[in-house]
């Protein structure tokens, strides 16, 4: 779509996001969850535009429904350039799980764009990871867990702030984080943000 | 000679020059074995391949004319001061102030230039930036290392716009005898620093013993110094046609020029290492950063303004 274009090479002239695969991670079409530090909104884009063309195109960013589904502007970028699948950040009165979108890509063999922390942050390293993350990485066994450290993004475009900064920012990312068979959810959480802190 | 004469005479130089230094480094690429040589080699082939492209862009700028030419420097400056400010630790109270310098200095600099404005162009970062920029990050109330961020953004600003603005505004000046020829002032500026550059480090790499600064720039040397600033002051001296001076005058017009650009690279790796670094990015293959090309350029340019200035545009 012409707008995911014009959105890519605006990230690019801005901000750069060059990719680096870390140590002995490299692209490739295996599905994948990236999970990513997250501290402003050309996040989702950085780590987006840095992804191989061919491997972008199946692979959705994950937005939170009650910002990105605000406005037709907002819901015209997620939802039709980015491609981005919704969900609810906090659990409703109804029951549903919120995860249960993502769950839904997954079965149809898409990877995701996925922001442990659940909301922006304004410090360089990742703060404490909610739950979801090692939800789907028990319900799928198979789907590489990459980690992503994304450079200088909190100051480029920071919580509170309308007008971006433009810095040189590099996306890298990291080896694909191993699994341990019964491990709990607390120490694969803390295991999860050091993947992305080590590549800080 | 007309203006357009001198540039193509100049163009074809160029190109005959860098052709013969593809092939030379083309040739020494297909004889090296050993690993070291080819590692310098290598170097050298990059070198080439990216004075290939700036000779590309400056003919651009050229044949275009002034607007293109102020468009590829505000460029230049957007880059240099993004790749200063990536390295440089700022706090999220300096956010406004650093908006305000990429979309609002680098802009209004060279606007002004471009209205040819020179009264305003001259003090407007001296003076309205080093106001604004913490009059602005004052307001976000975060005193922490607040000097010491004040410093380091007007520093940056002052380098990557002001300075590096002084090379299109160039064609700023009204050299009775000179008009319409001022693009040639920006070429002759371009090379001689270049050319010291180039110099410097293939004397550098032939007879390279004593360093010159151990400290700071591990890579100069005394000989390499010498080689460079005499080889670049007589290219300069020689290449007096296509400038409004005298043979003697160009001769020590270029000689500032050198000098400054020898300062600027110093000054800059000092500033690199003060920051923990040793190349400012890695835009430019072989090159490192932009401001590892324009760091002698951009101590060399307000000098050679505003002597030109002064002495040949009453």
């Amino acid at each position: 779509m012409w707008l995911a274009t014009l959105l890519i090479g605006l990230t690019r002239a801005l901000v750069g996001a060059t990719p680096r695969w870390v140590g002995s991670s490299a692209p490739s079409h295996a599905q994948k969850i990236y999970f990513a530090n997250h501290s402003s909104h050309i996040d989702t884009l950085a780590l987006w535009s840095a992804l191989p063309a061919d491997l972008r195109i199946r692979t959705r960013p994950v937005a939170a429904a009650d910002y990105w589904s605000q406005g037709s502007f907002r819901k015209l970028v997620a939802v039709r350039a980015l491609n981005a699948v919704l969900i609810e950040r906090t659990r409703g009165d109804n029951g549903v799980d919120p995860l249960q979108p993502l769950i839904k890509v997954l079965e149809q063999g898409d990877s995701l764009i996925f922001f442990p922390e659940g909301a922006r942050h304004r410090q360089a390293l990742p703060g404490p990871f909610k739950a979801g993350l090692y939800y789907l990485a028990m319900r799928f066994p198979n789907v590489e867990l990459v980690p992503v450290y994304l450079e200088n993004l909190h100051r480029c475009l920071p919580k509170g702030s309308w007008f971006p900064v433009p810095l040189i920012c590099t996306v890298r990312f990291g080896p694909v984080l191993p699994r341990i068979a019964d491990e709990s959810k607390a120490a694969f959480l803390e295991r999860a943000r050091n993947a992305i802190a080590a590549l800080a | 000679m007309t203006a357009h004469h001198t540039f193509f005479w100049l163009m074809g130089g160029m190109v005959a020059l860098l052709l013969t230094a593809s092939i030379i480094g083309w040739l020494l690429g297909q004889r090296v074995s050993h690993e070291n040589e080819r590692a310098t080699i290598d170097n050298l082939n990059a070198r080439i391949r990216a004075w290939w492209v700036m000779v590309a862009i400056f003919a651009m700028a050229f044949l275009l004319g002034k607007l293109a030419t102020l468009l590829m420097f505000s460029l230049v400056s957007f880059l240099a001061l993004r790749e200063f400010l990536t390295l440089t630790p700022t706090r999220s109270g300096d956010h406004r102030a650093l908006s305000l310098a990429f979309f609002v200095f680098i802009p209004v600099q060279y606007y002004l230039i471009g209205i040819a404005w020179y009264g305003l162009f001259s003090i407007f970062i001296p003076v309205y930036g080093f106001l604004l920029l913490p009059s602005f990050s004052v307001l976000a109330e975060d005193s922490e290392s607040f000097l010491e961020r004040c410093a380091k953004i007007q520093w940056g600003v002052m380098l990557t716009i002001y300075c590096i603005s002084h090379v299109p505004a160039l064609l700023l000046l009204d050299i009775p005898g000179y008009a319409g020829r001022n693009a040639l002032l920006l070429f002759y500026l371009l090379l001689v620093v270049q050319m010291s550059d180039v110099l410097q480090y293939v004397f550098g790499k032939l007879l390279g013993k004593t360093l010159i600064a151990p400290v700071v720039s591990p890579a100069k040397t005394v000989e390499g110094f010498i080689g460079g600033v005499v080889g670049a002051t007589l290219i300069g001296a020689g290449m007096w046609w296509i400038t409004p001076f005298t043979l003697l005058q160009a001769a020590g017009i270029a000689f500032v020029i050198v000098i400054m650009g020898f300062l600027g690279g110093l000054v800059l790796s000092a500033v690199k290492r003060s920051l923990g670094t040793k190349d400012w990015g890695t835009m430019i293959k072989g090159h490192g950063g932009i401001l590892d090309r324009m760091d002698s350029v951009s101590f060399a340019a307000p000098l050679f303004f505003h002597l030109t200035r002064y002495f040949f545009a009453p």
